[in-house]
């Protein structure tokens, strides 16, 4: 946004809806009707109305040698049928104070000049000041809804390609990782890196059952890290067509008692960790309830690796069920 | 249930862009502790809850929780509000407190979407 629009408050971005924001991405020549019929000063006001009639127009600009010189609608065609006279050239009853708009302007500048004037329509001008469209607010809201309906697109695409990766690579073992580097005491950006795992499983074709249940162990596991390690950790995701592993791992400072910590309830988090809703005690007893197979290896020197497996050996689990 | 009677039966108010108003609730778990909320909350369920971060929403969206309501007043900060508008997760706050304010949507309806204790968790 250039510095010559007022700065938005926090209340009322707050309300800034999708739509209202694609206003002001799009472009006005990414919605406008391009190929207008223009009509020359000098034609019959009769003649226009076959026009107009014909084609179903409500309104044309008017252009000499290329250049705009006015605009005539439905309305001053009324005005002239009004007073009996069709007899006269188009230039006698056009508009010819238009307002026009520029092809690069955002969408949201259509829509400001159509609630300060009265028009319909606004023709779309070039940077030279050449007619390269027309545009209506029914050109608005259709272009807003075909970007609505492409955002819905994009993820489908993305959704769909994702999922035949799998079968569009042949090896003997093919498989995706995702690494992710996760910081101590990051609570701004927690469970960031495990969204982004579910959303992964989800494109690659995961069912939404397994994706959650993913989606729940790592997000554990990388809250763990984020409360519980000197330097913080990294999470490796391992995708296969029939196996997920997940691993997190950290440089310590390891756990003294795995046995006791995989108990229930058990914890050693601050008041401070408990006040965010963490740190009960049941976050190693959330992922084992979740992934088929868990590990805990930890010592004192050497850090702790969790590793938690989840098979999708069932038929209808498996990442690409072709065959 | 939609959102909008959700607003309307706790005197809520929503938090986030309004377009979401379309998604129908049947169910609803209140807690505070984020791993009790991961460990036995259906998916598509309502969450009412005391805590106000930004895990909150991430919680849900790992869970496939349908819409946040605060209670006790609480309001969250921009940074929670932008993820849950990302995330597409509505965000309702109420000065209601949790007890009635669960009360008052069990009661219209909704159903309680917590899965029964584990018996290890006793």
């Amino acid at each position: 946004m250039t510095d010559e629009h007022p700065r938005v408050s926090d209340e009322f971005a707050k309300s800034i809806t999708r739509t209202e924001e694609l206003a002001y991405e799009l472009r006005i020549h990414e919605v406008m009707s391009e190929n207008v019929h223009c009509l020359p000063p000098d034609i019959k006001l009769e003649e226009a109305l076959d026009i107009f009639q014909k084609e179903r127009f409500s309104g044309a600009p008017v252009i000499t040698n290329g250049d705009l010189v006015g605009l005539i609608s439905i309305e001053d065609l009324i005005r002239a049928l009004r007073s009996g006279n069709l007899d006269v050239n188009v230039s006698e009853y056009m508009t010819t104070k238009v307002v026009t708009v520029h092809e690069y302007d955002p969408v949201v500048e259509a829509l400001k000049t159509f609630s300060r004037t009265n028009f319909g329509r606004l023709p779309v001008l070039d940077k030279q000041g050449k007619l390269v469209g027309i545009i209506t607010k029914g050109d608005i809201s259709n272009g807003l809804l075909t970007a609505l309906q492409r955002d819905y697109h994009a993820e489908e695409l993305i959704r769909y390609r994702a999922s035949h990766l799998f079968e569009d690579i042949v090896s003997h073992r093919t498989s995706l990782i995702l690494r992710y580097e996760i910081r101590k005491g990051d609570f701004i950006h927690g469970g960031n890196a495990s969204s982004n795992i579910k959303r992964a499983l989800l494109r690659l074709g995961a069912t939404p059952q397994i994706a959650r249940r993913c989606g729940i162990a790592v997000y554990e596991a990388e809250m763990n890290l984020i409360i519980h390690t000197n330097h913080g950790g990294s999470l490796r995701v391992e995708v296969e067509p029939h196996k997920i592993t997940m691993e997190a791992y950290d440089d310590g400072p390891g756990i003294e008692d795995v046995e006791q910590a995989m108990k229930p309830g058990y914890s050693t988090a601050t008041n401070e960790i408990r006040e965010m809703g963490f740190g009960a005690g049941m976050g190693l007893v959330n992922i084992k309830r979740c992934v088929d197979e868990m590990r805990l290896i930890s010592s004192r020197d050497r850090g702790t690796n969790l590793y938690m497996i989840m098979y999708l050996d069932d038929k209808d689990n498996t990442l690409n069920t072709v065959n | 249930m939609k959102l909008t009677e959700i607003v309307d039966l706790i005197n809520g108010e929503l938090l986030t862009q309004e377009e979401d108003y379309k998604k129908d609730i049947t169910g609803a778990m209140g807690a505070d502790l984020m791993s009790d909320v991961l460990a036995s909350i259906k998916p598509e369920a309502a969450l009412l809850t005391g805590l106000c971060n930004p895990q909150v929403v991430r919680t849900a969206l790992i869970a496939d929780i349908r819409t946040i309501i605060f209670v006790r007043g609480k309001n969250p900060d921009r940074e929670t509000i932008r993820i849950a508008n990302e995330e597409q997760i509505p965000l309702i706050t109420t000065s209601l407190g949790m007890f009635e304010a669960c009360g008052i949507l069990h009661k219209a309806g909704l159903l309680s979407y917590e899965l029964p204790a584990n018996d290890d968790c006793a």
